[in-house]
């Protein structure tokens, strides 16, 4: 298949599930080609029952390796499961060196298992709106299980996450980085969290600080009385990942209580309305500012001290009429 | 480190495989930063890769470059099977298949007859590769 590949063949061998289709659909969304709108409008319907997981944590704890057993597992159960190993570095030279495609050593020779390394681009709306798009893609696909994996460092990772219906926080014994993560926010977001490596020395006192800041959170109101539970594992031997499972299964089984699930993906939804509105609304604003004769030209009515900021953004607002952006 | 990030357009996308039993990834890596500070988006797949998983992650990941790496003499039945795969799947005329290592010059004919774009032995600069792939990758 060439670059001919047309838009309906697309979304075709998307619903067929094809490999190259799959792979293709998710570059036009990641370039931003033009086609991504319409691709995205016809797979929108067809997104089928895909349990999504998000999977977090610092830098070398084993995130991959975990979501390779974690993979390889549900395959051997005779699903079909989609990866996204997310990289929101972006380095200066807008090259990067992607995921940690050497550690999907397990589950790369499984033919139900999907694996996708992602960088973030210029996508409207950043890194999030891409990975809710492509977690789409894999919807369409009628993946049973979608698996999404990214650092977890600060805000926009935890918007990253945030697609995901489950989340799990991975850690590994004595990190005091860990801790800053936890501190940071990350531990509201865990349905559970994962004490990785858990053959190294220091897993218990890990264990009982992570148990203390469980209690403490506790006090604070939150969505409701799921308690994450803590897993141990040691991925790179294959163990406890039995234990991760059944745990993200009763975390589905919880959400699927009370209409938990359907609130968490409005959520998702919401989440990415906003942020490609702010993103229509930003450039479209940018355009009109910085249009002849916009605001960008009456600087130095501000400099001069003729008129004050917010009298120009009045002005500046009372005149721009929003259009239909992509 | 060249170049900004490319506004229009996109990064090319490249592979970065090692095929076989031998146990040198050490050009492998160099080549994966070299690429990665050219502006390209490196996808490096580790030691030890069947020509079949080779072809299911370049297909998987879309990629435009795919290259591979190999140093224990077996290039002449390992590269033909990932561009048999690769053509199986409809992959072969949009991804610029790669080939380093210590290649006999008459193997590296035969290859290049086969559909592998450029060999490159030892000697080989990363600027000439980096340049090679620049000009070549198939992106619009």
């Amino acid at each position: 298949m060439t670059s001919a590949m047309n838009l309906d063949e697309l979304i075709e061998g998307v619903l067929a599930g094809e490999d190259r289709a799959l792979a293709r659909a998710m570059s036009t969304i990641e370039n931003r080609t033009g086609q991504h709108r319409e691709l995205i409008e016809g797979l929108y319907p067809h997104r089928g029952e895909a349990r999504v997981i998000g999977v977090t944590g610092s830098p070398g704890v084993g995130k991959s390796t975990l979501v390779d057993r974690l993979a390889t597992a549900y395959a051997a159960d005779g699903l079909s499961v989609g990866v996204l190993a997310i990289d929101p570095q972006s380095p200066f030279s807008g090259g990067s060196i992607l995921g940690d495609r050497v550690r999907f050593d397990r589950s790369s020779g499984e033919p139900d298992v999907f694996v996708r390394s992602v960088s973030t681009r210029g996508a409207p709306g950043g890194i999030a709106t891409a990975t809710s798009e492509l977690t789409v893609v894999l919807e369409a696909a009628g993946m049973d299980r979608i698996l999404i994996e990214t650092v977890g460092a600060g805000q926009s990772e935890i918007d990253v996450v945030r697609v995901a219906d489950s989340v799990a926080v991975v850690l590994q014994p004595e990190t005091g980085d860990d801790v800053q993560m936890l501190k940071a926010g990350i531990l509201e977001t865990a349905d559970v969290l994962v004490v990785n490596k858990a053959d190294l020395p220091g897993v218990d006192q890990t264990i009982t600080r992570l148990q203390e800041m469980l209690e403490i959170a506790r006090h604070t109101p939150s969505e409701a009385a799921w308690e994450p539970p803590i897993v141990r594992t040691v991925a790179e031997r294959d163990e406890g990942i039995d234990g991760l499972r059944d745990a993200l299964h009763q975390h589905h089984e919880y959400l699927a209580e009370d209409s938990r699930l359907e609130e968490r993906r409005r959520r998702r939804h919401r989440a990415d309305l906003r942020r490609l509105a702010i993103a229509s609304f930003e450039r479209q604003l940018d355009r009109e500012f910085n249009r002849p004769g916009g605001l960008v030209e009456r600087i130095e009515c501000v400099e001069s001290g003729e008129q004050s900021p917010y009298h120009l953004v009045d002005e500046l607002l009372a005149n721009w009429i929003p259009e239909s952006d992509d | 480190m060249s170049s900004a990030p490319k506004e229009a357009g996109r990064p090319i996308r490249c592979m970065v495989a090692k095929v076989g039993l031998d146990g040198h990834d050490r050009g492998a890596h160099v080549i994966s930063r070299a690429f990665r500070d050219a502006g390209f988006e490196v996808i490096y797949t580790g030691l030890h890769n069947t020509p079949s998983d080779i072809v299911r992650v370049a297909i998987q990941e879309d990629v435009d470059v795919l290259g591979i790496s190999i140093l224990s003499g077996a290039h002449m039945t390992l590269v033909p099977e990932v561009l048999e795969g690769l053509a199986e799947r409809g992959a072969a005329e949009d991804t610029l298949v790669l080939v380093g290592g210590v290649i006999p010059s008459k193997d590296a004919a035969a290859l290049k007859e086969q559909g592998v774009a450029e060999v490159f032995g030892p000697g080989t600069t990363l600027a000439e590769t980096i340049a090679f792939v620049r000009e070549h990758a198939p992106v619009q």
